[in-house]
């Protein structure tokens, strides 16, 4: 693997994406990088999310979904035959706009997804509560819920089962977290507590994330992506995209021409 | 971060990715014979009635009348009856139990007496049919003094089938987004407009197709009417479209199936089966025109 790659955690070539008849994504190129949070965003209906969504084929589940290109992450293209599904989206995970914990105990969510990847028994059952301490301490959750492990992840606050779906990725190792405007259903101290936690997990993961909040993606992201109407329009660093844009539709966007 | 996996093996299927895979197709195989082994018996019935039924099975079959004390000619008074009884009953049972539904589903507040009603429509769906008929036998027959008559048979199968056309109603209007009504609500729709204007255009399939399958029950079922106002055998012309007053008693086709399989003797062999089929498929036709009925109307909503 040449050094050049290694750098790159995602790159897609010559994506297209159709709904049916509708194009979706028209010829979508890039490449985000190893270990930075990049925040995708746009004005609403541009493909951010059908864009996030191909990064682990959920996009699939539509029948009459149609992807053409390559989504090649970390070396591998993921529409090669022989990859299994089920092994990328154990590497790369995603957090959805709404919490959506599944209706079982906090200790059991964060488990689930492990359960699910291992033969029954695989683990003991100290392991087990190590796995789940360690989950929750790096969410920032261990401290509030130590002793709320029994309870339904469903009673929780929003912030809390926000923080708790991110924790039910980690213990399946994943390379790669993908995030759904995972904070417009949270409110400021809720966001304030999900944005510290993915500067927490900048570095460990590759975190993508579709926001609407131009001065959240200002804050927490070090690349944007602007896409607009299927294409990618610009990527650049953070700041340069906000400060300088090279394209002059980029910048009418931010200063909130439209969209 | 990156650990040193070969890119080329990467996110490829473990061994126990393939022992899942594997449990995974085994469980599809097992739930899709199981659908079939759902099918088979019904095919199974459908070709030995046809087979069984073939030598009887004719226009004549269903247009002449009995003869020879039941056990030959055909089946036209039952038909014409078992039509009788379930137009009467649907016309009933279909208007009380759509408004109903719309009351139970638009209008009632979530208070403890209309969870009560909602509980007992739940659980008259479930009495067994046997008992609406002696309920019918003791209201209609007697109390109302309707007498063993077509009327008192038609009013009992339409108490039969109300609760479930309820159900079924309130199932379609509950299955209309609220986003909707809220639209209507805004820009100032009583109610009564909402329903009219939103909800039941937009429910009128599931409406219907749960009607309709009340056909099939209200046709169907044997006791309630043999109790109030099936009779054996009726002299009736053939082919005659109103041969039936409504305070007279009339013939039915399950009923006459039950009489011809076990009462009459010497039936000529196949006229049982013939008479079944009959039955099976005047059914299946209602069916059939229940789901066309909702494709139809399915491709003209959107959302
Ligand atoms: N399942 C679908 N079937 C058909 N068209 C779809 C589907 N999902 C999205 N689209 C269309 O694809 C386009 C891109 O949608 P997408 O959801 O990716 O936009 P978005 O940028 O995430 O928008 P938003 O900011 O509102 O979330 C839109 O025009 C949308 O109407
Ligand atoms: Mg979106």
């Amino acid at each position: 693997m040449t050094t050049e790659s290694m750098q790159y955690c995602i790159h897609t070539r010559n994506l297209n994406l159709w709904y049916g008849e509708f194009q979706a994504l028209k010829n979508v190129n890039t490449d985000v990088k190893n270990g930075l949070i990049t925040s995708l965003i746009g004005p609403s209906g541009c493909g951010k999310t059908t864009l996030l969504r191909c990064f682990n084929r959920i996009n699939e589940r539509f029948t009459y979904v149609r992807t053409e290109g390559k989504i090649v992450i970390l070396g591998k293209n993921i529409y090669d035959p022989d990859v299994s599904l089920i092994e990328l989206r154990k590497s790369v995970g995603m957090v959805f706009q709404r919490p959506n914990p599944v209706p079982i105990s906090v200790y059991e969510n964060i488990l689930f997804g492990l359960r699910i990847h291992h033969p029954f028994g695989s683990f003991k059952k100290s392991e087990l509560d190590d796995i789940v301490e360690k989950s929750l301490m790096e969410v920032g959750l261990w401290k509030d819920l130590k002793d709320r492990l029994k309870a339904k992840a469903t009673s929780l606050q929003l912030e809390q089962q926000q923080k708790l779906c991110i924790a039910r990725l980690l213990p399946l190792k994943p390379d790669v977290i993908l995030m759904d405007e995972p904070c417009s259903a949270l409110d400021i101290e809720g966001t304030r507590a999900i944005e510290e936690l993915m500067y927490q997990l900048r570095g460990r993961y590759t975190i993508v994330i579709v926001t609407h909040n131009m001065a959240q993606a200002r804050r927490i992201s070090d690349e944007c992506i602007f896409m607009l109407l299927g294409e990618m329009i610009e990527h650049a660093r953070t700041e340069e995209l906000f400060l300088n844009p090279r394209n002059p539709r980029t910048g009418e966007y931010i200063e909130g021409r439209y969209g | 971060m990156t650990d040193p996996i070969d890119p080329v093996t990467r996110f490829t299927k473990t061994d126990f990715v393939v022992r899942k895979e594997r449990i995974q197709s085994v469980s599809k195989i097992l739930f899709s014979l199981m659908v079939i082994s759902m099918i088979i018996p019904l095919l199974a019935i459908i070709a030995y009635l046809f087979y069984h039924a073939l030598p009887s099975l004719s226009w004549e079959f269903l247009v002449e009348v009995p003869k020879k004390g039941m056990s030959e000619g055909g089946i036209w008074p039952a038909f014409v009856g078992t039509l009788y009884l379930v137009l009467i009953s649907l016309a009933i049972a279909a208007p009380i139990g759509v408004f109903a539904a719309i009351y139970l589903n638009e209008y009632a507040r979530d208070n403890w007496f209309n969870r009560i009603i909602n509980l007992a429509v739940i659980n008259l769906a479930g009495v067994p049919s046997i008992v609406h008929a002696l309920f019918g036998l003791g209201a209609f027959v007697y109390a109302a003094q309707f007498g063993y008559s077509i009327i008192s048979a038609s009013l009992t199968l339409a108490i039969m089938t109300l609760p479930v056309i309820i159900a079924s109603t309130r199932e379609a209007l509950a299955s209309v987004p609220m986003t909707f009504r809220e639209a209507c609500w805004n820009v100032g729709a009583t109610r009564w407009q909402t329903i009219r204007a939103i909800v039941l255009p937009n429910s009128i399939s599931g409406i219907l197709t749960g009607i309709i399958l009340q056909v099939s029950r209200a046709a169907g079922e044997t006791a309630p009417i043999m109790f109030t106002g099936a009779v054996f055998y009726k002299a009736v012309s053939r082919g005659d479209l109103f041969p039936y007053q409504l305070n007279e008693q009339c013939m039915a086709l399950s009923m006459h199936l039950y009489t011809v399989a076990t009462q009459v003797p010497n039936v000529k062999e196949s006229l049982p089966y013939a008479t079944a089929v009959v039955l099976l498929c005047s059914v299946l036709f209602v069916n059939a025109g229940a789901i066309a009925l909702r494709v139809w109307l399915r491709n003209h909503k959107k959302w």
